[in-house]
């Protein structure tokens, strides 16, 4: 179990999503393809676990009793394949090669190429059962480490997901925590628009799952949530993470059009100049 | 004759042969993992007893779970379990898993390397009176074209409790094709079972024809190539239960010699056995070829020896198809 999380530690982590923000925009230009508003939006979350709340060994990226992600929505590789990076499992170098030929990063994550993803994924909607087999072995084996998947929003419209969802209730997984990025965004529009999925909160305790619900770019009260989470016993946990897509570039925010594209260099220019500045709250040593 | 070497059941050959089901050989073989291997897990959705993992589940029912009709979620739940240590076998019809759950397999346990075994159900027209919804025959030819998959489709229970065993015991993805009815037991305790060989069941003594068939409907195939001895025209009769990786080299030195090729199964004709062996004359050898199977029709409710006949792949239609292709070699 991790420790409580400190006003220090949290700062550190604030100063860490920011240069992960800054690594994504570049990591994406380089890359000419992919997904921007939900690598942004997810990138203090993904802050949180490699550098506070997961039990990990980035040099040993298949010990056993390590704590498992897994990433659900695979199209927001880009912040893992980043943080994974900044924990150290590659060199960041390599975030270049992200969607390029003969490249360890795939377009959407997959096992076995890289280390530290646990799981293919991709299409959406399997990653909370993939989660669920996980934790039905640790409960074989009494291993003690924890699952946690994380999901996005739009994927709840999956049915399998609710499958999931459904089982992991009747089995009372509490070694299973799942986090859904509340963005309201997808590739066709906001979320309530094309599907509504409210209220979210009540679907879920309708199966038998305890939710929480935070702001999920205030880390430490995510970390608490976390925390909070894994003192449940008896009954999985879903925390509700609601986040800003695009998080920190003032023209991606919100922008569902931000779901499936790059920027290009002056938008990425522009994004890091942002980041770099807090939006505008500091000088940048780039400027 | 059939081959002495494979110390087969001889009761195939009478009025009377043993009869069991392929699927009794799947529950078997999964109470003797249960035994040999702890990290052995079964998942099923909704149809234990008709998938035979009922004797499992109550013997081991920490390592059984049932996860209700949700096909999808059984596949990747294995997948989950898979990649953490345990074997994983998902029963279900093969019409749902893996029709319905393609894409999950595709992904979470073909593509992601997870160590499941998928067994199908319910396989062929031979499912009978539920009809053509509950009847598989397009499964092998959609999972044949994922890489890294392996495939049996054994043609007795014998067979079947073998394979099962043998892929409980082996890393990697698999799929396992199974059928409802009763079907005569051809081999024996004593059958050596080989993954990824052929194996010749029957044989004159200087053959014509290489009659391939795969899963129960091998036995149409003996019957009547021993009919067919008879009347003066000589065969060989092989089982293919491994469809893939498919025995290449095996099959190319056996059509070497005949240079005439019958394929046999409950299934449609494109995509499966057939399609395979197809691929391999095309690009080594040249063959004339006659397809026994479901020739792209759904099948329908009945009882399966009426549909065999209807569908052309009883006896009496191998026995026509061997003719046929006898008079297309050069």
């Amino acid at each position: 179990m991790f420790e409580p999380i400190h006003n220090d530690k949290v700062i550190e982590l604030e100063k860490k999503a920011v240069e992960a923000r800054e690594l994504v925009i570049s990591t994406l230009l380089e890359a000419g393809s992919g997904h921007s508003a939900g690598p942004l939006g997810m990138a203090d979350i993904f802050t949180a676990f490699y550098f506070h709340i997961l039990n990990h060994n980035p040099k040993d990226p298949t010990w056993v009793d390590r704590d498992r992600l897994v990433l659900s929505n695979g199209h927001i590789c880009p912040i893992q394949y980043v943080t994974l990076a900044m924990a150290g499992y590659f060199p960041i170098e390599e975030l270049k090669t992200l969607r390029k030929i003969n490249s360890r990063l795939q377009g959407h994550p997959h096992r076995g190429t890289i280390p530290g993803i646990e799981t293919t994924s991709g299409p959406l909607g399997e990653g909370i059962s993939q989660s669920i087999g996980m934790a039905l072995a640790a409960r074989l084996d009494n291993k003690k480490h924890h699952i946690y998947c994380l999901t996005s929003d739009g994927e709840h419209q999956e049915g399998n997901t609710w499958e999931a969802v459904m089982f992991a209730g009747k089995e009372k997984l509490d070694n299973l925590t799942v986090v859904v990025d509340r963005n309201n965004i997808q590739i066709d529009g906001f979320t309530e628009e094309v599907m509504p999925l409210e209220t979210l909160r009540y679907k879920y305790e309708s199966f038998n799952w305890k939710v929480f619900e935070v702001d999920g770019h205030n880390i430490k009260m995510f970390v608490e949530a976390v925390s909070e989470a894994r003192a449940i016993h008896e009954m999985p946990v879903a925390i509700i993470a609601h986040t800003i897509p695009g998080k920190g570039v003032d023209f991606m925010e919100n922008d569902f059009t931000w779901h499936g594209k790059p920027p290009n260099k002056d938008e990425a220019k522009k994004a890091l100049d942002e980041l770099r500045t807090l939006q505008g709250k500091i000088i940048s040593e780039h400027q | 004759m059939l081959n002495p070497d494979l110390k087969l059941n001889e009761k195939i050959l009478t009025e009377t042969p043993d009869m069991a089901a392929t699927r009794d050989g799947y529950g078997e073989g999964l109470l003797e993992l249960g035994e040999k291997n702890p990290n052995v897990v079964v998942l099923c959705a909704d149809l234990t007893e008709s998938t035979k993992s009922q004797q499992f589940a109550q013997k081991y029912p920490d390592r059984f779970f049932e996860v209700g009709v949700a096909e999808q979620n059984m596949a990747a739940i294995a997948a989950g379990l898979g990649a953490s240590g345990k074997t994983a076998f998902i029963s279900s019809y093969a019409t749902f898993s893996p029709g319905k759950n393609w894409e999950t397999i595709r992904t979470t346990i073909v593509y992601n390397r997870s160590n499941v075994k998928i067994a199908g159900h319910h396989a062929g027209i031979m499912t009978g009176p539920d009809g053509a919804t509950h009847q598989a025959t397009e499964d092998i030819a959609s999972v044949r074209a994922w890489p890294g998959i392996e495939i049996y489709v054994p043609c007795d229970s014998q067979e079947a409790k073998k394979i099962t065993v043998y892929s409980g015991q082996t890393d990697g993805p698999m799929y396992l094709r199974f059928s409802r009815d009763k079907t005569p037991i051809m081999t024996t305790v004593a059958t050596p079972f080989t993954p990824g060989k052929i194996q010749v069941f029957w044989k004159s003594e200087t053959p014509q024809v290489s009659i391939f068939a795969t899963g129960y409907i091998l036995y149409q195939a003996i019957i009547a190539a021993a009919e067919l001895e008879k009347e003066g025209i000589q065969t060989e009769v092989i089982n293919v239960a491994t469809i893939k990786p498919l025995d290449e080299q095996g099959i190319l030195e056996l059509v070497n010699k005949t240079h005439a090729v019958v394929t046999v199964e409950d299934h449609q004709v494109t995509g499966g056995l057939g399609g395979a062996l197809s691929e391999l004359f095309a690009k080594n050898l040249p063959t004339p070829m006659e397809f026994i199977g479901l020739q792209n029709v759904f099948g329908e409710s009945g009882k399966p020896q009426e549909l065999i006949e209807k569908y052309k792949m009883d006896k009496a239609a191998i026995k026509e198809a061997v003719k046929k292709v006898i008079s297309r070699k050069k």
